[in-house]
């Protein structure tokens, strides 16, 4: 049996980010990957990159990675309301001006995707979608039709995402899966202000998906952020585990479950 | 007119399959809508489950992301919950409607179909001003008050729609109008609120309530990068209606643009050569908009 674990967008979060792979080391996880957005919504953006590095963990680029390293002006999220692009045009600015340009350089070394064989099934590691580094795969919209068709394009038995912050599995015929590992940036949108990263069990064409809880010192990240002048609503996510922002890209059913 | 040199977007991906489930009948008649749907418009019929079907099982096996049901008014369609239903254990459904005929007991089937999928049901209802007066000009008198009576019975069924606003209506695209009308869909009732605001396409009804398209605005092949291409919704989408199968939402009474009967003889290239073309590329129109 091979034991997998796979972090979601961190951003900046670097308090969850050293609980999670302390975490990771007690579930004694053969290998460990990072899926992107590094940056974004905390502060000092060097640290979680430092961190990585240090540990040696492998991981892909997320649309934050594509935007720094090309020096772009936005984050390319995708968001489609403008109080959504608003905030999401904070976070990069200060995100961008805390970033040293060597990590930003290191940024753009990263790979778009990881490919690898576990047991009997084929890996595809991305940040979105196969398709698109900032294509949101929500639940409720990624019908199994459409996940099949990604696996037979992209020549796949199991692909692993992350970028909407909402972590699910769907199992589909044919030994084939779809695993959102969430994110440990910030919380799930669900009241509750612990992360969430993915362990998968892989025993040849058989995959069990664990979505594995992390609490971690918030309220030091919560005063950091208000330390670094980051927006208000962002500290409210922290605090409380419900989203004030990106609310406009969910889909009615994710939606209905959040607070706001 | 259409423009001889126009530019042809690939169907990249079949993500979206739209259904004019209400053909062009609709209880009112707008002063902007973009294909003149009336109570008497039967250019297009309304579609049964039996139509809609084998283009569902079609849409299965293309691996389509998601469904859209549009009219004229969806709700006019005494099959419609059954088609949600049959469409839901396959993939997300968004239902666009005037919500003039959302009457308490149809919103507690929505609701109960809403719990029962675990793909999205989701409703946009179009709205056109901040208040009775401004609605109405456009919609005709009296309507306002029915939307608000449908919007509080899907208040009560603990459904929230996205609101749909196009820029007919007078700031609204300003971030003041935003607010403003946020606080007004708060007030309705809905907690969460849910804003979308649409560009208005200058064709059908609306050709007549502005002005019609110019000849410049036509797009040619050295205006469109293939990246420019993929944010256009018809290379990610096509519309069923009573009359076959039409390269987008928009343009189901332009003959030229209905490219087959079945949705495997429409997977081809289109030629933009429509003025409201001109409007999808310049406000970049996309299916998620
Ligand atoms: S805009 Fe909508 S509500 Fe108005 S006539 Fe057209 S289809 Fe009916
Ligand atoms: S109207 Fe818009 S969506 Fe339809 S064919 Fe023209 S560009 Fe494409
Ligand atoms: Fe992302």
């Amino acid at each position: 049996m091979t034991r997998l674990a796979f972090i979601g967008g961190m951003y900046s979060n670097y308090h969850a980010l050293v609980a999670t792979l302390a975490d990771i080391r007690a579930h004694g996880a053969d290998a460990t990957y990072f899926l992107g957005d590094l940056g974004a919504f905390g502060p000092y953006p060097d640290r979680v990159p430092e961190l990585l590095i240090e540990r040696g963990i492998a991981g892909i680029q997320g649309n934050y990675e594509e935007s720094l390293s090309t020096r772009a002006d936005d984050c390319h999220c995708g968001y489609t309301d403008p109080r959504d692009n608003y905030f999401a045009q904070l976070s990069y600015d200060y995100t961008f001006a805390h970033t040293s340009d060597a990590l930003k350089d290191w940024m753009g070394t990263l790979p778009r995707t990881i490919r690898f064989e576990a047991g009997g099934l084929r890996f595809l590691l991305v940040h979105g979608s196969p398709r698109r580094i900032n294509e949101f795969l929500w639940r409720s919209t990624s019908p199994e039709p459409f996940l099949e068709k990604l696996c037979r394009d992209f020549a796949a038995d199991a692909i692993v995402c992350t970028h909407t912050g909402l972590h699910w599995y769907r199992a589909l015929p044919d030994h084939r899966h779809i695993i959102n590992a969430g994110v440990i940036g910030r919380p799930a949108n669900d009241g509750r202000t612990n992360v969430w990263y993915a362990l998968v069990d892989v025993d040849g064409v058989n995959l069990r998906v664990e979505f594995v809880p992390v609490a971690y010192d918030h309220h030091r990240l919560a005063d950091e952020m208000q330390r670094e002048h980051l927006p208000e609503p962002f500290i409210e996510t922290i605090l409380s585990g419900w989203w004030t922002t990106c609310l406009e890209i969910l889909p009615a059913k994710e939606r209905a479950a959040g607070k706001f | 007119m259409p423009s001889p040199d126009a530019p042809h977007v690939p169907l990249v991906a079949l993500d979206t399959l739209w259904f004019q489930v209400a053909g062009t009948l609709c209880n009112i008649a707008c002063t902007h809508c973009f294909i003149s749907c009336s109570p008497t418009n039967h250019a297009h019929e309304l579609l049964t489950l039996a139509d809609v079907e084998p283009l569902l099982a079609e849409a299965r096996v293309l691996g389509v992301r998601e469904y859209y049901f549009t009219g004229g008014e969806p709700f006019l369609n005494r099959e419609l919950l059954p088609i949600l239903e049959a469409t839901l254990r396959q993939g997300p459904a968004t239902v666009l409607t005037n919500g003039m005929l959302l009457r308490a007991d149809v919103c507690r089937e929505l609701r109960a179909l809403f719990d029962a999928s675990e793909y999205s049901l989701d409703l946009r209802v179009s709205l056109d001003g901040f208040d009775a007066a401004s609605h109405d000009a456009i919609r005709g008198a009296g309507v306002w008050e029915r939307v608000m009576t449908g919007l509080r019975n899907l208040v009560d069924a603990g459904l929230n729609p996205a609101i749909t606003v196009t820029t007919a209506a007078e700031g609204v695209a300003t971030s003041d109008g935003r607010a403003r009308f946020l606080e007004l869909i708060r007030n309705f009732g809905f907690a969460r609120p849910r804003l979308k605001v649409l560009p208005l396409f200058r064709i059908g009804a609306e050709e007549t309530r502005t002005r019609a398209y110019e000849d410049w605005e036509r797009l040619t092949s050295d205006a469109l990068t293939s990246d420019d291409a993929k944010v256009l919704q018809c290379s990610s989408c096509r519309m069923v209606t009573s009359r076959g199968v039409y390269v987008c939402p928009i343009l189901i009474d332009e003959p030229g643009a209905r490219m087959g009967a079945t949705l495997a003889e429409t997977l081809r290239p289109f030629p933009l050569r429509y003025g409201a073309c001109h409007t999808c590329w310049v406000d970049g129109v996309t299916c998620t908009t």
